[in-house]
């Protein structure tokens, strides 16, 4: 289920461990940020799509509706760290405003 | 889209038999078809590579391309009769539970001519209330109780027409009363149609026909949701007659009634019977669910075996899919010569390609002596599933969900049918699935939302082509038998072999198969669990309704949804159904550890235990290290240790002579203890705080000279192929099979 957790100034510092370690071992409070940004509904999320199987995947937005296909941006990662930092930011973003550099 | 996408009769076959591939071709004109034989499905550069062998078989030629489709959603149909020619005047009634009253205009009892545009219709309107529709090829005329039902409530609803007066009356009654709640009424008035017409149609319940040509019925507004006792009498009855109806066919009734269908009778099969004397009996077709509890469940009574008329509801689902009915495109009679293993049909048209698995068994005598059983159960569970498309995925997976073509294809068209791991369009579980369909899931090259971060992101059937490429590589004799044959032939199917292994999920289990492992452990089989989370789930396979797996995800467990009260029993046998640890055979008695955690991002290493030094279990560790970290290499999420994970727990059935030769450690906080291992809620259940979050590899001894070894990991077989198959992960399997093939006592 959804987190009902808001983001807080003092969770900026996890920003950089999750540049670093996207996926893997987290403190509790980058976990806690992460149940928030990956635990949204189905509707608006970001997923993956396979481009090229191991080399290209391309970012997709779902629909949360049944039947409704999935919508292809125009974004394309060549690895999957950096897609998990990007989609990061964009919800940092979404849900405190402040653009992550 | 996909363009090419098929399905097979029968998933496995000894030589002589035959095989009957069915293809959907939609564009390209023509495809290439041949049989090959499977070895690593994962096309991973970092792997072992992707391998199969055209094998040389009447099937390799080009094909002329034609577009098949599925006609999702379940209903009754009841064969036209001239019995439906006293319909003139009428009463249609029965009971029904509405799950989405709000989708649009959907029949609940209709017999009508689309083409004669004459019949007529109890439904739910486009406003969520009951209808009558009635049509006589000159006009149509529907009349409305114009009242909201209410989603997941009991209505008794119907409507009746006098031919003479030309009043039509229709009218639900909700079973419960709630103050303020105007969800029951009826309408009454006066139509210029003059009757339901003299048609030959079927009746058709649970959908509203559009086009019937011969015995097939296409339809349109699927019914979601219960419907129970649907009677039809050929004259106006007055309310105690209806009433009287609810519960059965009173004798004073007996010449009014055209058909009183009782869904409680032939439960497990697909078979409807009308208990009036007209015998107007059908068929169900998409399989809706039966064994479902009806309008007059009390809760004290559990078991619909015990007294079925209190199951005498189905439930619809717009979007179930039992068979997809395509013609068949080519035939493959396994030749003498193909020896067992596991094959395909791959179809290529241009840059399209489709494979269509199947296993082939050994002819009788010829049989190896190592069995690799192929968990066709299990691949049938997951089954398109649409995992990824849920809210939660990227939770459980602590990384973004990666989509292979084969998903964003399910995604979209829903036609191609559910699996338990999904809810219907209604939210209520998914409890039967078939492999009568493209299972989109269930080939080689596909990458799965399962299948951990980066690597080769494998699941099941393609994971499982990693233990193939590894027998194939270390030069190991086997044969591919599959759950299916386990379940049909019981130990016949594994009498022959002294080591069995399993895949990497084995996890689904009819209680066919289960005893049939059982007696060849008895007698002294040696088994091999090269997976996690093997022997959890109870199903149930019919002879009845062939292709098809039952489950109910009742009591706990890791479950996608919730079974119902009162819903626990099998439809198909009969059985409880959920866990087998519920079930008084718990999976710690199979391969001596069960379920304990799960976690879709990184997978992890073992460490050796004090029992791997003891000298009864030394030949498994030959030339592994002491201090040796074991799997801390792979392609499923980088380690051996990985995705699902079994503990060795005494307290639930873990043989007293059980070695912990080695445990699993340092897992991320994204693997979690399993609900049905914990009672109460704290803090502390992810991998790095909880310590029942690990993989235990264990050895023990069974009854005349048999043996048990286990990984207890999903991502062991992920392993076998690092650098080069020399590892410590491959090394180990390989001492275990080498020792377990030899006779000697331990």
């Amino acid at each position: 289920m959804p987190s009902s957790y808001k983001i807080q100034p003092e969770d900026r510092p996890f920003i950089e461990e999750m540049r670093k370690t996207p996926v893997g071992h987290h403190s509790p409070g980058l976990n806690r940020v992460l149940t928030l940004l990956r635990g949204e509904p189905t509707e608006g999320k970001e997923v993956l799509v396979i481009e090229e199987p191991h080399k290209k995947w391309r970012l997709g937005i779902c629909a949360g509706e049944r039947g409704t296909p999935i919508r292809l941006t125009k974004k394309v990662f060549d690895d999957l760290e950096e897609a998990e930092w990007y989609v990061f930011k964009r919800r940092w973003k979404k849900h405190t405003g402040e653009t992550i550099r | 889209m996909l363009k090419l996408t098929g399905y097979s009769d029968r998933i496995y076959a000894r030589p002589g038999q035959t095989i009957e591939f069915k293809v959907n071709c939609d564009g390209p004109k023509t495809y290439q078809a041949d049989i090959v034989r499977l070895i690593c499905g994962d096309t991973n550069p970092d792997g072992p590579g992707f391998k199969e062998t055209l094998v040389r078989t009447d099937v390799s030629k080009r094909y002329k391309g034609r577009k098949q489709v599925i006609h999702a959603g379940s209903r009754v149909i009841i064969p036209d009769s001239e019995v439906f020619d006293r319909l003139d005047s009428f009463t249609v009634q029965a009971m029904i539970w509405p799950t989405t009253p709000d989708k649009g205009e959907q029949g609940l009892i209709v017999r009508g001519s689309p083409r004669a545009r004459a019949g007529f219709g109890l439904m739910i309107d486009a406003n969520g209330a009951i209808a009558l529709r009635l049509a006589d090829g000159k006009c149509m005329e529907t009349v409305s109780t114009g009242r909201k039902l209410l989603e997941r409530h009991w209505y008794f609803v119907g409507a009746t027409f006098d031919a003479k007066t030309r009043r039509l009356s229709v009218f639900q009654e909700p079973l419960e009363i709630f103050p303020g709640v105007r969800d029951g009424g009826s309408a009454r008035r006066t139509v210029k149609v003059r009757g339901p017409g003299a048609v030959r149609a079927p009746l058709v319940m649970a959908a509203m026909p559009t086009r019937i040509a011969g015995d097939q019925v296409f339809a349109t507004g699927h019914y979601n949701g219960k419907l129970d006792s649907p009677r039809l009498a050929d004259r106006v009855l007055d309310a105690a007659e209806m009433e009287a109806l609810k519960t059965g066919l009173p004798a004073s009734l007996e010449t009014a009634v055209l058909a009183a269908w009782d869904f409680s009778l032939g439960i497990g099969t697909e078979q409807i019977s009308d208990i009036s004397p007209n015998r107007l009996d059908g068929n169900t077709l998409h399989m809706p669910v039966r064994g479902m509890t009806g309008w007059n469940w009390d809760g004290e009574t559990m078991d619909w075996k015990s007294d079925p008329g209190q199951w005498s509801a189905m439930h619809f689902h717009d979007d179930d899919v039992y068979d997809a009915a395509w013609e068949t495109d080519f035939l493959l009679t396994v030749p003498a010569r193909m020896k067992s293993g596991l094959y395909a049909a791959r179809l290529r048209a241009g840059s399209h390609e489709e494979y269509i698995p199947f296993a082939v068994s050994p002819a009788p005598g010829k049989e190896k002596k190592i069995a690799f059983l192929l968990p066709t159960a299990s691949y049938m569970a997951y089954a398109n599933h649409h995992v990824g498309c849920t809210g939660a995925t990227e939770l459980q997976n602590g990384c973004l969900a990666v989509y292979s073509p084969q998903d964003v294809h399910l995604h979209q068209y829903r036609e191609y049918g559910l699996s338990p791991y999904d809810t219907h369009s209604d939210g209520s579980g998914v409890c039967y699935t078939s492999r009568l369909r493209p299972v989109l899931n269930m080939r080689p090259k596909y990458q799965s939302v399962l299948g951990g971060f980066k690597g080769s992101t494998l699941w099941q059937f393609n994971a499982d082509t990693h233990l193939v490429d590894w027998l194939e590589a270390m030069k190991f004799g086997y044969d591919v038998i599959t759950d299916e044959e386990l379940h049909d032939r019981g130990l016949e199917a594994l009498k022959p072999y002294r080591t069995v292994l399993t895949g990497s999920h084995p996890e689904y289990w009819s209680p066919e198969m289960w005893e049939g492992l059982d007696a060849w452990k008895r007698r002294g089989g040696r088994f091999m669990y090269m997976g996690g989370n093997g022997f959890y789930w109870k199903v149930a396979f019919s002879a009845e309704t062939p292709g098809i797996m039952e489950i109910r995800r009742c009591e706990t467990g890791i479950r996608a949804w919730p079974a119902e009260p009162g819903e626990f029993f099998n439809s198909q046998d009969g059985g409880y159904g959920g866990l087998w640890l519920r079930n008084a055979h718990p999976p710690q008695t199979v391969g001596g550890t069960g379920f304990s955690a799960q976690g879709f991002d990184l997978s992890s290493y073992y460490v050796r235990k004090p029992d791997s030094f003891r000298p009864k279990v030394s030949f498994i560790f030959k030339g592994v290290g002491k201090n040796e970290r074991i799997g801390d290499f792979g392609l499923i999420g980088g380690g051996a240790a990985g995705l699902e994970l079994d503990r060795a727990a005494p307290e639930l059935g873990t043989p007293p002579n059980t070695y912990v030769l080695a445990t699993s450690v340092d897992h991320t906080d994204v693997y979690m203890l399993v609900p049905e291992e914990f009672l109460e809620t704290a803090p502390g259940l992810g991998g790095q705080e909880c310590p029942q979050v690990r993989a235990d590899m264990v050895f023990f001894e069974t009854l005349n000279n048999g043996a048990v070894f286990s990984t207890s990991s999903i991502s062991w077989c992920g392993s076998l192929a690092h650098n080069n198959y020399r590892n410590n992960v491959s090394r180990i399997t390989k001492n275990v099979l080498k020792r377990f093939l030899d006779p000697k006592p331990f």
